[in-house]
């Protein structure tokens, strides 16, 4: 479909809020969501995520989450497990609490869901998994992997 | 005739070096954590002194340290993109980078400290 620029329609106009405007595209939003039946969110709440966004979402939350508190956290296990004898048995006592058990277990999801994602991330980068299909169906696969290995863990954990 | 730079100093470095240096330490932290999964599988640690010796193998012990100094700077990376996009005013952003960097300088030496105890 060819696309015409309209300089300056929104000095005349007041609509559309930008210059750089395209023809075709504002044609088709009046046509399929009428300016005054359009519903305008800006609650971030009301707004329905597609699923690609959802997951490249989470996939940035976990990744600050990873590295805080989830760096300084591995260390200090790290540093209880290679310490001493007596450091390790500290360790063990910690960790066998459900609670904390269940933390792990919710770190494991983030780490995977991070790593999945960034595999995604990386098959994005190269085009492969463009087209919106496929990126959909990668954000399921991805999201469904997460949950299969991060049960995994948890029977291992257990 | 010289170009004008508009450069500012809490934005990424120009280029390649950062997007491209998050992926190659992405691959390398994965590639990491599968030989580690691998490792521990077949070489079965148990207890303290399971660990502390497969910890103390001198490949794995820099392997480990070069996964984590990765780790460091695709962190950096990573969270330089986050404060970029949220955080805007350049005095703000520029003592949460500093933080950051320090914090995780401190890391790779405590991690230094613990494999090299």
């Amino acid at each position: 479909m060819e696309r015409i620029k309209l300089e300056n329609l929104s000095s005349c106009w007041g609509y559309p809020p930008t210059d750089k405007f395209i023809w075709s595209d504002w044609l088709f939003m009046e046509t399929q969501y009428p300016a005054r039946r359009r519903p305008k969110y800006l609650n971030l709440f009301k707004i329905r995520e597609p699923l690609p966004a959802i997951v490249s979402i989470l996939h940035r939350i976990s990744g600050v989450l990873l590295f805080f508190p989830g760096i300084p956290l591995f260390l200090y296990g790290l540093q209880m497990m290679l310490e001493s004898p007596e450091s390790f048995a500290r360790l063990q006592s910690i960790l066998i609490h459900p609670l904390s058990k269940l933390l792990l277990l919710f770190a494991t999801w983030f780490f995977l869901h991070h790593l999945l994602t960034g595999i995604r991330h990386l098959g994005l980068d190269m085009h492969y998994g463009l087209q919106l299909q496929h990126a959909r169906l990668s954000s399921k696969l991805v999201l469904i992997f997460g949950a299969i290995l991060t049960v995994l863990a948890g029977i291992w954990l257990w | 005739m010289v170009k004008p730079v508009n450069r500012i100093i809490t934005g990424a470095h120009y280029g390649l070096r950062d997007w491209l240096m998050q992926r190659i330490t992405a691959v390398m932290m994965a590639v990491y954590t599968g030989s580690l999964i691998v490792l521990v599988a077949v070489y079965r640690p148990e207890g303290y002194e399971g660990f502390k010796s497969l910890f103390s193998i001198q490949w794995v012990k820099i392997a480990s340290l070069l996964c984590f100094a990765g780790l460091c700077w695709h962190a950096w990376v990573g969270v330089r993109n986050v404060l970029m996009d949220y955080v805007h005013p350049m005095f703000i952003r520029l003592t949460l980078q500093v933080m950051c960097i320090v914090a995780l300088l401190g890391y790779l030496i405590w991690f230094l400290d613990i494999l090299w105890d």
